[in-house]
């Protein structure tokens, strides 16, 4: 084993987070959670300018490092940057099941951080269990027509684009008969209503009502939209988003050596253990990205470093949170708050994160059937 | 280089060659037959064949000159077969003793964690009830004491030889400064973590083999996502304890020693030695205990019948993780490598 990253790679993180400190300050955090979107459009032109979103795009042939690195400096950093992690993951797909146009006119735009993208796939009845979902798209002449909704459409607000799942079919069997769409938020017929969350994060339902497209917009072959889905799931998990135990104990850290608890025994115990959990999280997460780098499946290591990083995200935010006493309830921005509220922030953020990339649950499932090799219990 | 998860050839080369050797020569009967003491003679020849006791003391002294690397490879197969030899103590000893009765593995070296008392007992060594040769601290020197092994251990949670020996009495060598210590205990932290990490890995697949096996309410109890659930959150803890034991020795073989690596916990960037040690050994410990603990728990009453493996496991997960002192001691040594000593930060 070797744990060394290349010369290329340590150039590339410097290349990114030169990106990074030239457009993130703290009112650009600060407007990020006022707004409830967590984007950035300047940093991520900024990385599409100089061609890092391209080389950090998933998919066959791409490294998978890259994604890591970008992803994991941007949470290092507090960056606003879901939008740019989704854009990716879309843009992957679309790489992988596109038409050449749709590359042309869409993931051209999502790589140059110029457009953005939400997914439209779970449902009021269809979440953990994705096929259930109900929203239609039926044949009319040569158009389909989409009817129906979608919850956790994040990002709405400020998309261009939504990447759509629907039923073409529905006598096609559990994962027949689905097709995806690649389509314009503004296109007649779209809607989005607010859901505030717990998080500062503001997400959406999405209403499709009588939504009139073409076939140019359909991703892959209609009818086989399960097979793009599935791209995506081995996109999204496990390389990105599992860093935050680094930047909650820097900040515990800098708050308890401001106020003298660092020298408090039980507080340094648990401190080295936030350091340990953060280590292993990250080795999982490099293995990850390794495994797909050498063109291994990743699916269930991705499942793995999920699980442990979002888990110990949770336990070790709550447990900061009670270390810093009243000052820790503070928000972001309060006065007095302990490390300026962003533990409150990570008590709050680190919620939806066992969520976000497939519930724990639905992990624990593919980590005990795929791994381990158990009776599949569904 | 580049970052690499996998073993490289030579690593491989060792991981076959240990893992058939101890899936052959120590399968559970022998390590049944060896309780209470934890020691098979016998074993421990079969390994001198190997050349395998004289593998960490240095070339230039006639032993192996194995990478750290490459021994916490042999260390995971150990631990998996739960092989009751003293090898990892011995190796531990040998890199400030290579003697050549030593490195032979004629005779057997030990190595104390803790200093000697004031009476000049090392208490309770790991490997000590049958070393010939005892290597720790006292009055704040480095020694080595020859004296006759006790062949007897008190009765011990993981059925591990250990014994109170004389730092006095014996033939005693000055082998340096209190100070070259701390280098041989975190290599003993990296190597039982991977012996561990070998404990926790076997007591997983025993855990699924089993609740494949047994059926209840007509299936096996395997496809229960209570139990599944369960079993799923160990590959994190078993990977993530060989990656740790693996990183620290890579870092040691780099030279990433004294302050040569780095500690910058604002990036959570470790590339030192010493911390990576205490973080190996730490999470080792709890990958070790949760994965017997659960393995145990899904095998039901028989999990705790003496007839059944998975205690044999259990018992070892704790009795060779705490002999190295409490746990919450070592986090808070832990947190004085990474941010400092306490009252230096105290205040600030």
């Amino acid at each position: 084993m070797d744990f060394r990253l290349t010369d290329r790679h340590e150039a590339l993180r410097t290349e990114i987070r030169a990106c990074i400190d030239a457009h993130i300050d703290d009112e650009v955090i600060a407007r990020a959670h006022r707004t409830g979107a967590n984007h950035c459009v300047e940093l991520a032109k900024a990385l599409g300018d100089v061609g890092l979103l391209a080389q950090a795009m998933p998919g066959e042939g791409q490294d998978p490092m890259a994604m890591w690195m970008l992803s994991s400096e941007a949470e290092k950093a507090g960056a606003p940057f879901d939008s740019v992690g989704m854009a990716l993951v879309i843009a992957g797909v679309l790489n992988a099941a596109g038409t050449p146009s749709q590359n042309q006119r869409v993931t051209a735009a999502l790589l140059a951080g110029e457009e953005f993208v939400c997914f439209g796939l779970t449902e009021p009845d269809g979440g953990s269990d994705l096929p259930a979902i109900s929203t239609r798209a039926v044949r009319d002449g040569d158009e389909w027509v989409i009817n129906g909704s979608k919850m956790w459409t994040t990002m709405a607000q400020v998309s261009d684009w939504v990447f759509l799942l629907t039923r073409t079919d529905p006598d096609a069997g559990r994962y027949g008969g689905f097709t995806v769409f690649i389509i314009l938020m503004d296109t007649p017929g779209i809607s989005a209503d607010p859901i505030h969350t717990m998080s500062t994060e503001r997400s959406n339902v999405t209403f499709y009502d009588d939504v009139r497209v073409g076939d140019e917009w359909v991703v892959g072959e209609a009818n086989e939209g399960w097979q793009v889905v599935s791209i995506m799931f081995g996109f999204e998990r496990g390389i990105a988003n599992t860093g935050a135990l680094t930047p909650l104990l820097r900040r515990f850290a800098q708050w308890a050596a401001h106020t003298g608890v660092i020298a408090d025994p039980v507080h340094r115990e648990h401190m080295a253990q936030v350091a340990i959990d953060a280590q292993v999280a990250e080795l999982l997460t490099q293995r990850t990205a390794w495994t797909a780098a050498v063109g291994e499946p990743s699916g269930t290591q991705g499942s793995i470093a999920k699980v442990f990083a979002t888990e110990a995200y949770q336990r070790h935010a709550r447990w900061a949170q009670a270390a810093a006493g009243p000052e820790g309830l503070l928000g972001l921005g309060e006065s007095g708050a302990a490390a300026e509220g962003w533990i409150d922030h990570d008590v709050r953020h680190s919620v939806p994160q066992t969520f976000q990339g497939g519930t724990t649950e639905i992990n624990r499932n593919n980590i005990a059937e795929r791994h381990l090799g158990l009776p599949r219990a569904r | 280089m580049a970052l690499d998860f996998s073993l490289s050839a030579d690593q491989e080369a060792i991981a076959d060659t240990f893992g058939a050797f101890f899936a052959k020569e120590s399968p559970v009967d022998v390590v049944r037959a060896a309780e209470p003491l934890g020691y098979s003679p016998q074993l421990w020849q079969k390994l001198r064949s190997l050349e395998a006791p004289g593998m960490a003391a240095p070339d230039q002294e006639g032993g192996g000159g194995a990478t750290l690397s490459a021994l916490v490879v042999v260390a995971e197969a150990l631990g998996e077969a739960i092989a009751p030899v003293p090898l990892i103590e011995h190796w531990v000893a040998s890199r400030a003793c290579p003697a050549p009765e030593i490195v032979s593995g004629e005779r057997i070296a030990a190595i104390a964690l803790r200093p000697a008392d004031a009476d000049g007992t090392w208490r309770l060594v790991p490997g000590g009830a049958v070393a010939d040769v005892v290597v720790g601290l006292d009055g704040g020197e480095l020694v080595a004491v020859h004296s006759p092994a006790p062949m007897a251990a008190p009765s011990n949670h993981g059925s591990a030889p250990l014994a109170d020996r004389s730092a006095r009495e014996g033939d005693r060598v000055v082998l340096g400064e209190a100070s070259e210590l701390d280098p041989l205990l975190d290599m003993w932290r990296v190597l039982t973590a991977a012996a561990l990490v070998g404990i926790a890995e076997r007591a997983m697949r025993m855990g699924v083999d089993y609740v494949l096996e047994r059926h209840q309410f007509g299936r096996p109890i395997g496809s229960f996502q209570a139990i599944q659930h369960g079993l799923a959150d160990l590959p994190a803890l078993v990977d993530g304890g060989r990656f740790l034991a693996h990183k620290a020795a890579w870092a040691f073989d780099e030279g990433m020693v004294d302050g040569a690596g780095v500690i910058d916990m604002d990036e959570g960037n470790v590339t030192e030695f010493a911390p990576l040690a205490a973080m190996a050994m730490l999470h080792a410990a709890d990958a070790a205990a949760v994965s017997t603990d659960r393995s145990l728990h899904y095998h039901g009453g028989y999990g705790f019948s003496l007839e059944y493996d998975i205690q044999l496991y259990f018992r070892r997960a704790r009795g060779w993780a705490n002999i190295v002192g409490d746990p919450s001691r070592e986090r808070r040594r832990l947190a004085d490598l990474l941010w400092g000593p306490a009252k230096a930060m105290a205040g600030r």
